[in-house]
């Protein structure tokens, strides 16, 4: 377990800093066009040439890159370009509200695929027929049009939830709920669309094992059989399939907080790309690597607890 | 089998011919519809040039806004003034070269590095596998965005760093079906034969791997829209050409003063990604349904065939009975016919008409080549076929009464009267709990005990079948143990609900030699003690000769000879049996009962 702990950590710290080092690099390789854009057409070439300097943008990006990784070991990211806020202090007002979005998107989606999955593994038939449709369709279409869908339906049609904000939980819980149902619910079409659906393909390879078979001619009862072992056996494939899609949540939350207006690190991204603020872009990459690494780590945790094969060997 | 059948049976299995499913994709309505629409669209915006009613930048500031269907701007016109329709058709060409970019890039990238990881293997194929480990794991749409401040507004460049981030998924594809086909006996083959790799890779591999391939392209595709669209409507596109996501961004802005405008690029958006995934998701389908196996039938359509074939012979009215009641017969099958279905209407019978009996305290073996339908009747006694698996006549008498037709009898005799001892160990128990915790659930499923008299009785039970510390067996998880002790577990747990029938379905197939002899030996004497009877399934008259009373001969679903053992090997009466045991190696026909007593067993 240590052995596999140990290889796992390994694995998380050469993709950190392959992650960060590639977007580093490519990112201020040409950071004096950043300072450019961030100073306004206005600027002169000598306004430039001392911002450039001043920021220390002017030395090779080898070594930028070990300074910044320095500074981060310490908590420090850096300074906006834009504002000259630390962009440390950026994230943590916007963190929250990522987080929020995304775990709450994945905690439903991992009980609701699984519901789903199990009832159309179970039951075949319309249930599962009905499964495989709305799958497709979940699986096809954006979550941005998912979202725009959604603004449509429920906030302007029938004005049920609010367009866009978004309300801190500690200020008032049940605007912070009311603010997150339109956003999480068009995430979930998709997410659960995927993951009920390989869910229920790993249930029904389970159901075939030959110990299955051998479960029901001890009597077992059918219900016992699919909530206590299949379910535990399927889990491993389910879990894998949950620990890619919240990676790719991180980047389909910049699409929908930009469509409900949600102050949080996805919106930070955006704005900070398009105006080429390059310490945040970065404070955001840096995010995003961590959401990956703490996912990983926590599935094949998960993984272990479950799989004795894994802890075990 | 013959060198020809090897050469030939490859890549005609597993790539059925073009025509077949092309015809067999068009015709499921889906996929024919899908393809339609993907068509259109290609036209859509490959005729821009000749089609397009208006300039794409033309504005007319009095059709600002202007609502659908009203003005000469077909689908209204936009907060600059300017044509929706002609905006949208020349922003497809765009989408869509932009998606051939996405694709060129991580097929090429990814079909080539699968092909030498997978075809090569060693040390490069762990280098390359680890390298799409991590790039899998890259946070993708976060450092699209981020790269924009250095790729600037120029969707070609964004798209090709997105095909780098998922060439990992072809090169996964490739390699495994690269692994998978490079194993077949036909590649060998062809090596043998000395045609060079390149030769082998182009008309062996490529060609058995171009339907799931083409599967992943249009699945490739629509993730390439989706993501371009995406990053256009977070402005990180070309503000100066249409595009789909710019006109939604820009409408979406807009769409308290004119909401329509917001519909037709996400209507079109939409219809493009969903298009190409049910065309890959029919087209998945029809590879993979190329082989014979049909869904079950449904238990009505099972009744009906049912119904029509005992019509035929006979008309029953009630349920069935026992009509050959005797006392010492535990077991009686009559008429057993089961089938799997062959068509979405009809079964293909396997098992034809079986009868059988076995008696109490007594071990009856059954006997057949390997598809002669012997694992079939043994789960049909228990209960336990495949969901596909119908019966479609005759009935299983437990004690005289008719398990196979009613549920609720068999519920009660499973795992508490009868009881099964699978053929291979190690598949057997489920891989996530110990063995003491499965024996444990399988005990207090059929008997009312408590927790801490079940483990009693178990770990007596584990003594019994010959596991020297039952305590330490009971905490180990079943890849901790060997297969002749995972087979002495299974035993026990058979044995746990003292049942009076065990079917033991080829119990020592799956073991080596020297343990094959102890638990035949562990059955027989467990037998004696206990008295329950056995139906005794093998294809080895080795061990039919060693533990067996009885003994039925089965072919082809059917049983052809049924009497005791000593009979059997004395005077066979069908030329089959006659058959089966010439073709048995001498140092089995020196085991028969006779001579038994004075012939050392085999090693």
């Amino acid at each position: 377990m240590l052995n596999f702990l140990g290889r796992k950590l390994f694995f998380a710290l050469v993709l950190f800093l392959a992650v960060t080092a590639l977007t580093f690099m490519m990112v201020f390789s040409n950071g004096a066009a950043s300072v450019r854009q961030s100073l306004g057409e206005t600027a002169t070439d000598e306004q430039v040439a001392a911002r450039v300097a001043q920021l220390g943008l002017d030395r090779s990006v080898v070594l930028q890159y070990l300074e910044w990784l320095k500074g981060l070991l310490s908590g420090d990211l850096g300074a906006s370009f834009a504002t000259g806020e630390s962009v440390s202090s950026m994230l943590t007002t916007r963190i929250p509200v990522t987080i929020s979005l995304v775990v709450l998107a994945i905690l439903l989606t991992a009980v609701l695929s699984v519901v789903v999955g199990v009832c159309a593994a179970v039951f075949g038939g319309w249930v599962d027929k009905g499964l495989q449709f709305l799958s497709i369709g979940g699986l096809a279409l954006p979550n941005f049009l998912v979202a725009i869908a959604l603004v449509f339906a429920f906030a302007i049609a029938i004005p049920l939830f609010p367009a866009t904000g978004y309300v801190p939980i500690e200020e008032n819980a049940g605007e912070w709920a009311a603010s997150l149902v339109l956003p999480v619910t068009a995430i979930l079409v998709g997410l659960v669309a995927g993951s009920a659906q390989q869910f229920r393909g790993a249930l029904i390879d389970t159901l075939s094992q030959d110990y299955i078979r051998t479960l029901r001619s001890r009597g077992v009862s059918e219900r016992a059989i699919v909530l206590r072992h299949a379910l535990r056996n399927a889990a491993s494939p389910g879990l894998t399939v949950l620990s890619l899609q919240t990676i790719g949540l991180v980047g389909g939350a910049v699409l929908i907080e930009r469509i409900f207006v949600l102050p949080g690190v996805g919106q930070l991204t955006q704005t900070a790309a398009i105006t080429g603020d390059l310490p945040a872009v970065m404070g955001c990459v840096v995010f995003s690597v961590l959401v990956v690494i703490v996912v990983n780590v926590c599935a094949d945790l998960l993984n272990g607890w479950i799989n004795p094969k894994v802890r075990i060997s | 089998m013959s060198t020809d059948s090897i050469m030939s049976a490859g890549p005609a299995s597993t790539a059925p011919t073009n025509k077949s499913v092309w015809r067999r994709l068009l015709k499921n309505p889906m996929a024919a519809g899908s393809l339609v629409v993907f068509i259109a669209i290609v036209i859509f915006g490959v005729a821009a040039p000749l089609l397009a009613p208006f300039d794409p930048n033309l504005a007319k500031l009095e059709l600002t806004n202007a609502a659908p269907f009203d003005t000469e701007f077909l689908l209204g016109g936009d907060r600059s003034g300017r044509d929706i329709l002609s905006r949208l058709m020349y922003a497809t060409t765009g989408t869509l070269m932009a998606c051939l970019v996405v694709l060129a890039v991580s097929a090429g990238i990814g079909i080539v590095t699968g092909l030498v990881a997978g075809y090569w293997g060693g040390r490069i194929d762990d280098v390359l596998d680890w390298v799409s480990n991590i790039v899998l794991a890259f946070p993708g749409l976060i450092l699209l965005i981020s790269l924009y401040t250095v790729v600037g507004p120029n969707i070609t460049v964004s798209m090709a760093i997105l095909g780098v981030l998922i060439a990992p998924n072809f090169f996964r594809l490739v390699r495994s079906l690269v692994l998978s086909i490079r194993s077949e006996l036909y590649v060998d083959a062809a090596r043998v034969a000395g045609l060079s790799d390149g030769r082998i890779i182009s008309r062996h591999v490529l060609r058995s791997i171009r339907g799931p391939l083409i599967v992943q392209s249009s699945f490739v595709l629509a993730t390439g829209i989706s993501v371009q669209a995406g990053l256009e409507f977070l402005g990180l596109g070309d503000s100066n050409t249409p595009s789909w996501g710019g006109m939604l961004n820009e409408a979406f802005a807009n769409i308290y003063n004119n909401g329509t405008a917001v519909v037709w690029p996400a209507l079109l958006i939409g219809a493009t990604t969903l298009s190409l995934v049910i065309l890959g998701n029919t087209l998945r389908d029809t590879l993979e349904t190329s082989g014979t196996r049909h869904p079950a039938l449904s238990a009505s359509k099972v009744k009906e065939i049912r119904a029509e074939r005992e019509g035929t012979r006979e008309r029953s009215t009630a349920l069935p009975t026992d009509t050959k009641p005797k006392s010492d017969v535990l077991l009686r099958i009559q008429g057993l016919e089961l089938g799997y279905p062959s068509s979405s209407e009809t079964v293909g019978v396997v098992v034809h008409g079986v009868d059988l009996e076995v008696r109490s305290g007594e071990i009856h073996g059954l006997v057949g080549e390997s598809g002669s339908g012997k694992s079939q009747i043994a789960y049909s006694i228990l209960g336990i076929l495949p969901p596909e698996a119908a019966v479609v006549g005759g009935s299983v008498f437990f004690r005289g009464q008719d398990i196979l037709n009613d549920s609720n009898a068999m519920k009660k005799a499973r795992g508490r009267r009868i009881a099964y001892i699978p053929q291979e160990p190690m598949t057997n128990l489920d891989p996530t709990f110990t063995v003491g915790q499965q024996l444990t659930y399988g005990l207090r499923a059929v008997a009312d005990i408590s927790k801490h008299d079940a483990h009693a009785r178990l770990l007596d039970l584990l003594a019994r079948v010959g596991i020297n510390d039952p305590r330490r067996m009971f905490d180990l998880y079943p890849h901790q143990i060997s297969g002749g002790m995972a087979q002495r577990v299974l035993i026990a747990g058979a044995l746990a609900g003292e049942p009076e029938l065990i079917v033991a379905d080829e119990p020592t197939t799956a073991l080596d030699v020297t343990v094959q002899a102890d638990v035949l030996d562990l059955l027989r004497d467990l037998q004696n003690e206990r008295d329950f009877g056995v139906l005794l399934v093998t294809h080895n008259f080795g061990v039919v000769a060693d533990i067996c009373d009885r003994v039925s001969v089965m072919k082809e679903g059917r049983i052809v000879e049924s009497s005791d053992v000593r009979t059997l090997f004395a005077e066979p009466e069908h030329e089959y049996t006659r058959m089966l045991l010439d073709s048995m190696p001498d140092r089995f026909a020196s085991r028969i009962p006779f001579e038994a007593t004075s012939v050392e067993v085999a090693p």
